[in-house]
């Protein structure tokens, strides 16, 4: 069981996030981190490995100067090895672009399963894992909330707007996982030692060998949104609860 | 120059079809006179009420077998779209949503744009505007690209207007073979059962966090939720940890919500929260830490514990009758 798992590498998400007010890009100079979200699909994907009884766990990623941070959180964690997609020309890579960008990354080794998160935590337009799956003509369950593998057919349990489904698909195909299906694991101290010398596969799009690649969308304008004004704060001696019931009586609702 | 047709991707629901595609379709015969609706899981029935919001035609695809709906309808726009080509397709941020619209983006090979709360008309473009940051800043954006933009439009952007139309015309399409894709088949559904007002569409939403501590608390918003005529929700904290349904989750990735009165209990305010929230008229929030961002948006705070105050809470306006 070979299993690529697309990994972002992101900004700290305690430290605010800023638009470039040049080119509206996400500012992403500082060191970057393993996105959340994609630490679920690390330990789901070496579960399976484990369970298959044998395969690897490829990283995938696109990040700017070579960023190697939070892959290597990923491969101490346990994952085999790593391709990493680095170009200045992708800085504010449009969707379509970065699924391109990941899909050729994916092509490079053999695969069984792909894997990725519902939504990035810092671009979440959460059409990345889709359109990869199309690009690479395998099918996709996006939304997974549990993923097994039954002699070679791949079993999900797809969370819908009503409930969940229960989706069968042949292997190879890709899914895209939400948080909170697995634990994932904090990398032991030997795991964050092999992490140094595993292998990191580092392209430029010249290399990856996709062709010319454009963004078809630009940002206009960028303004702050009307704020809400904050309104009263009382601090509870007891019976904080009685301001709650005058509001709900002065809106009616009780 | 203006848009002369755009295509809108409508769902079913209970009472027909969802809410969200009348808000989109409403939106769309806004900005152009041709509006085709592209559904599943419905018939004829719906004809009216999508004529009414201004769609001219709806093309149901049947003969899904199992196929995830998003995929089996990105394939019939897909194979549609030579010579028929809209000037703009509009998808809701739903989990079927998101799937038709990444894979028609992939098979045509045009950009998505994700997250939008608004759209503006500049002359023959539309200008997307999207809320970041959790609602904090707006960005506008525009494609550059020829063909048809492919947007994503967040729930409860638009108001749904019925203005009279006639009922839209009916055609079925049978989605026939869709490839690799269609490899992917449902074999069970399971709905979970819910009482009371539609979360999405409740009056009061009730919603519980990780400070309720434990899954037996989610008791007290239940019960709150129920003696105020509303829904109970969640942040996505407890939906992760098990405690309830994906269907209770309020945010980024689970509902938008814009009730009349939003009570908050024992929920920080991460951004993804507040970008489903934030429209709410009255916002009421509990929580004992009192530096917790949610007390930036509310009309009301109160800083303590909610196992104390929910329960008093709840005797008060029991006691009321
Ligand atoms: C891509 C992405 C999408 C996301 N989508 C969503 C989404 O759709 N919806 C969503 O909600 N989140 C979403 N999140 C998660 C979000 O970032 C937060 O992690 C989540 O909202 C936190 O939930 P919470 O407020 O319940 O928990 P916490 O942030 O842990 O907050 C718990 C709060 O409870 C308070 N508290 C503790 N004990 C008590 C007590 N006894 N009485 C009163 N208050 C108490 C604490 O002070 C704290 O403020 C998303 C994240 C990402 C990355
Ligand atoms: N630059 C990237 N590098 C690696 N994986 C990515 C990248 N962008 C998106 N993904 C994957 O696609 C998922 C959804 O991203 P998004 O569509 O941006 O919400 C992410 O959680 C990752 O698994």
């Amino acid at each position: 069981m070979n299993i690529a798992v697309c990994v972002k590498q992101i900004p700290d998400q305690s430290v605010p996030g800023r638009l470039d007010p040049g080119t509206h890009n996400l500012v992403r100079d500082g060191k970057l981190i393993l996105d959340d979200s994609d630490s679920y699909g690390v330990e789901m994907a070496l579960q399976l490995v484990d369970r298959a009884g044998g395969g690897e766990v490829t990283l995938i990623s696109m990040a700017p100067n070579s960023e190697l941070s939070g892959l290597r959180t990923a491969l101490a964690m346990g994952a085999s090895k790593a391709v990493l997609v680095s170009d200045p020309s992708l800085a504010g890579s449009d969707a379509l672009t970065t699924a391109k960008v990941l899909a050729a990354a994916i092509r490079r080794n053999p695969f069984d399963l792909v894997m990725a998160a519902t939504e990035s935590t810092d671009g979440y337009t959460g059409t990345v894992p889709v359109q990869i799956a199309e690009l690479l003509d395998i099918p996709s369950v996006s939304f997974a909330k549990k993923v097994e593998i039954e002699n070679g057919v791949l079993k999900v349990q797809r969370q819908t707007e009503s409930g969940y489904d229960e989706v069968e698909c042949p292997l190879p195909a890709l899914v895209s996982v939400t948080a909170g299906v697995v634990e994932p694991r904090y990398p032991s101290f030997k795991g964050i030692m092999a992490a140094k010398s595993k292998p990191v596969d580092v392209l430029d799009v010249a290399g990856l060998g996709t062709g010319p690649l454009t963004s078809g969308q630009e940002i206009v304008s960028v303004r702050d949104a009307e704020e809400r004004a904050s309104g009263t704060v009382v601090i509870d001696e007891g019976e904080g609860y009685q301001q709650v019931v005058e509001f709900l009586e002065s809106l009616k609702i009780i | 120059m203006s848009l002369s047709k755009i295509w809108v991707f409508v769902e079913p629901s209970e009472s027909g079809v969802s809410s969200t595609s009348l808000e989109l379709i409403s939106a769309a015969s806004s900005i152009a006179p041709l509006v085709e609706a592209f559904g599943y899981g419905v018939g004829p029935e719906v004809s009216q009420t999508l004529g009414d919001h201004g769609a001219t035609k709806l093309i149901a695809a049947t003969g899904l077998d199992g196929v995830l709906a998003g995929t089996a309808v990105a394939s019939v726009m897909a194979k549609r779209i030579a010579g028929d080509a809209p000037d703009a397709i509009f998808f809701a941020a739903t989990p079927e949503g998101r799937d038709a619209a990444a894979r028609l983006s992939a098979k045509l090979d045009l950009p998505v744009c994700t997250n939008v709360v608004n759209l503006l008309q500049d002359g023959a473009d539309l200008v997307s505007e999207h809320a970041v940051f959790g609602g904090a800043v707006i960005v506008s954006a525009k494609f550059t690209s020829a063909g048809p933009g492919i947007y994503v439009i967040r729930a409860k952007s638009f108001t749904a207007e019925p203005k009279g139309g006639a009922a839209a015309a009916f055609e079925e399409v049978n989605v026939g073979d869709i490839g690799s894709a269609g490899k992917a088949k449902i074999v069970q559904s399971h709905v979970e059962a819910r009482s009371g007002p539609k979360l999405d569409e409740a009056p009061v939403v009730v919603s519980g966090g990780r400070g309720l501590g434990q899954q037996e608390s989610y008791q007290m918003i239940e019960e709150l939720a129920k003696l105020l005529n509303g829904a109970p929700g969640a942040s996505r904290a407890i939906v992760d940890a098990g405690w309830v349904p994906y269907s209770y989750q309020v945010g980024q990735t689970g509902k938008t919500v814009k009730p009349s009165v939003y009570i908050a209990c024992g929920i920080s305010g991460a951004t993804q929260h507040m970008v489903g929230m934030k429209g709410a008229k009255n916002i009421i929030a509990i929580n004992k830490d009192a530096d917790a961002p949610i007390f930036t948006i509310a009309d009301l705070g109160i800083v303590g514990d909610v196992h104390k105050i929910l329960p008093k809470l709840i005797e008060a306006i029991k006691s009321k009758g």
